[in-house]
């Protein structure tokens, strides 16, 4: 974990709304792990607002690069930082997705919005070929599909309003590939209700999996107690663990979904 | 001037490289930052609360961004006293920072027994006392805005510890004034000011507060001058040193609460954004004291010239 300070190499629109960033990275670059983050700073935001997480996409060739969408004022801001600029990042943070991926079974990548660019770079990370699913509300929230093509997996689109792919949910295309009882691991990256769903499954089908989660983050590193996450516990208790440093990689079946649900 | 200037200062009997420490809840247990700050390099490290067993705080959201700050209703989560000896000081040892211990209670024997527990762990400079607490026993008034009821929980925890004991006040009553001198009275070695000031963030959307807890406390720049004026206040009517801190984000921002007559300031919610705060402010003091030709930081203390405004 280091801050360091990056040039904008690169930053433009990549399509359903969303940009990328690369930013030069020399030191943090080659200790990126698959499903790690950053915590970006982003200029001119002013000095006492929070950093930004964003989800590493690929980290190659001494630079980092992200993948965002502009959804409130500190996204927004980014957007305007511009080629040659600079911004600097605390990274690579989390857990990761724990690697190598085991032989003998098939890699399921399941992936909502942003969720495809931590499953890309875990993609690119893996010497076996699998399915990857990726879902959206239509067919503009879906990036990415060209990486996984390109790659050579097997990709199952689903949009809710039809507009792309297979109508539906993506849990409804992973359904129909679950029940074929195939020996898999599942690396999953999305919202909580798609990543509460997928754990459900995963418990029936009794597969190992892994969950990228995205809680609000004060500090990244692991210090504010901001982004904790209920978690299940070996003497059958349960505990917070922090989604910056503990995670935000969890494992299938780890996560208290039921915790402070109701208790409000 | 090549020389570095004479930053040294004793606090409550503690004697620190520099004046800059880190305030509690907002640099966890120190080894989070240790691969970005040289712990080395810091006054004093002051740990997030710690009561006597394990606490899970509240539900979350925990934290919201507003302009000028943050609101937390982290809720005092931590280890509790053998969790934080047992898993955290083996690394605090191994710098030679001072370690302030932040400590709370729900009752005030519990805050006695905590105190207690500290007084026999090895490596512990000082406790911090934080009374900006609930009092289950009592309805859940905070400790610290009735005068009577911090009396009571400064002196029941000065009984149970030798080690140097610093108050740490809440902002949030009338006169800062008298709880400053009653905690000199009670046997305080030092106090601190200021904790967060009660805030409610609001959604209009959802027409809810937007923490899971509904009211936090308010961090950060927006505190900082109101901050500024309590450390003075309290800082003329007491004779133990004075910490300032509240929105501390620059050199100048320290020197305020030395000028104001703090003698030591606490890096708070400046490190989430910036983990390096602390050091760049040791930085910008040191030159301070060599621009305006100061012998050591101590002759800033108090210096403000109030009542001399230029024209
Ligand atoms: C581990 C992790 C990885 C992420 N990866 C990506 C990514 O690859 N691409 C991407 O577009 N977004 C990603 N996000 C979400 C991204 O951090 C938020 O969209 C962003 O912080 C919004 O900032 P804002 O100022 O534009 O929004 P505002 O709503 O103005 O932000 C206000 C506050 O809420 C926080 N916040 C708002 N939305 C989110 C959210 N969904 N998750 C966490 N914090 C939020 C902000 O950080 C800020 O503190 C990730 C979040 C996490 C926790
Ligand atoms: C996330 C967070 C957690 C905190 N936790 C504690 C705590 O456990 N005990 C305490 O006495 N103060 C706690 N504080 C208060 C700070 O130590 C400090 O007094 C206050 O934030 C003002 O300084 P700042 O504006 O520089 O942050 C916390 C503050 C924040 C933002
Ligand atoms: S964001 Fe601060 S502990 Fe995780």
């Amino acid at each position: 974990m280091q801050v360091e300070t990056g040039i904008v190499q690169e930053h433009f629109d990549i399509g359903s709304g969303y940009r990328r960033l690369t930013l030069s990275a020399p030191t943090v670059c080659p200790q990126v792990k698959p499903g790690q983050f950053i915590h970006l700073r982003v200029p001119g935001l002013g000095e006492s607002l929070l950093r930004r997480p964003f989800s590493i996409y690929r980290a190659e060739a001494g630079a980092i690069s992200v993948l965002y969408k502009q959804v409130g004022k500190g996204t927004r801001e980014l957007a305007f930082l511009p080629v040659g600029g600079y911004a600097d990042f605390i990274g690579p943070l989390g857990n990761g997705f724990p690697l190598p991926h085991p032989e003998n079974c098939i890699p399921v990548l399941v992936a909502g919005g942003y969720g495809v660019a931590p499953l890309s770079l875990l993609a690119r990370n893996m010497d076996l070929k699998g399915i990857v699913f990726v879902g959206g509300r239509t067919a503009e929230d879906l990036l990415c599909l060209e990486d996984f093509k390109e790659m050579g997996w097997a990709l199952e689109v689903t949009t809710e309003d039809g507009s792309a792919g297979l109508k539906g949910r993506v849990t409804d295309a992973l359904d129909a590939w679950l029940s074929k009882g195939q020996k898999a691991i599942v690396y999953a990256c999305g919202p909580d209700g798609m990543l509460e769903a997928i754990d459900k499954r995963l418990l029936q089908h009794e597969l190992p999996g892994w969950l990228s989660l995205d809680k609000h983050m004060g500090c990244g590193v692991g210090a504010c107690l901001a982004c904790v996450q209920r978690v299940h516990t070996e003497d059958g208790g349960t505990r917070w663990k922090r989604c910056c440093c503990d995670g935000p990689i969890f494992a299938a079946g780890e996560i208290d979904w039921e915790f402070g649900k109701d208790a409000s | 001037m090549n020389t570095s200037p004479d930053m040294s200062i004793e606090i409550a009997g503690i004697p620190m490289r520099n004046p800059v420490m880190v305030a509690s809840g907002t640099f966890g247990y120190g080894v989070e930052y240790a691969d970005m700050v040289d712990i080395g390099s810091l006054g004093a490290v002051v740990v997030k609360g710690i009561c006597m067993e394990p606490c899970d705080g509240n539900l979350p959201p925990r934290m919201a961004e507003v302009p000028s700050g943050l609101v937390n209703a982290i809720g005092l989560q931590g280890p509790g006293v053998k969790g934080f000896v047992e898993n955290y000081m083996p690394f605090l040892r191994q710098h030679k920072t001072p370690v302030i211990v932040n400590i709370w209670g729900r009752t005030i024997e519990e805050y006695a027994n905590v105190a207690a527990a500290f007084d026999v762990v090895e490596g512990i400079a000082g406790l911090e006392l934080n009374i900006s607490c609930p009092n289950v026993k009592e309805g859940g008034v905070s400790f610290g805005t009735d005068l009577r009821m911090a009396a009571k929980v400064i002196s029941a925890v000065r009984r149970s510890t030798k080690l140097p004991l610093i108050p740490k006040l809440s902002p949030n009553v009338a006169g800062i004034g008298a709880f400053a001198r009653m905690a000199e009275d009670e046997g305080a070695d030092a106090i601190s000011l200021i904790n967060t000031l009660p805030a409610l963030v609001i959604d209009v959307e959802t027409r809810r507060p937007v923490l899971r807890n509904g009211v936090g406390g308010l961090s950060g720049a927006g505190i900082h001058h109101f901050a500024v004026k309590q450390v003075w206040d309290a800082s003329r009517v007491v004779s133990i040193p004075v910490i300032g801190m509240g929105g501390i984000y620059e050199p100048d921002d320290a020197l305020r609460f030395l000028l104001a007559g703090a003698s030591a300031v606490a890096v708070g919610t400046a490190n989430f954004t910036e983990p390096r705060t602390a050091m760049r402010v040791i930085a910008g003091m040191e030159d301070y004291v060599q621009r305006h030709e100061y012998g050591s930081i101590r002759d800033v203390v108090g210096m403000l010239q109030y009542g001399q405004v230029k024209p």
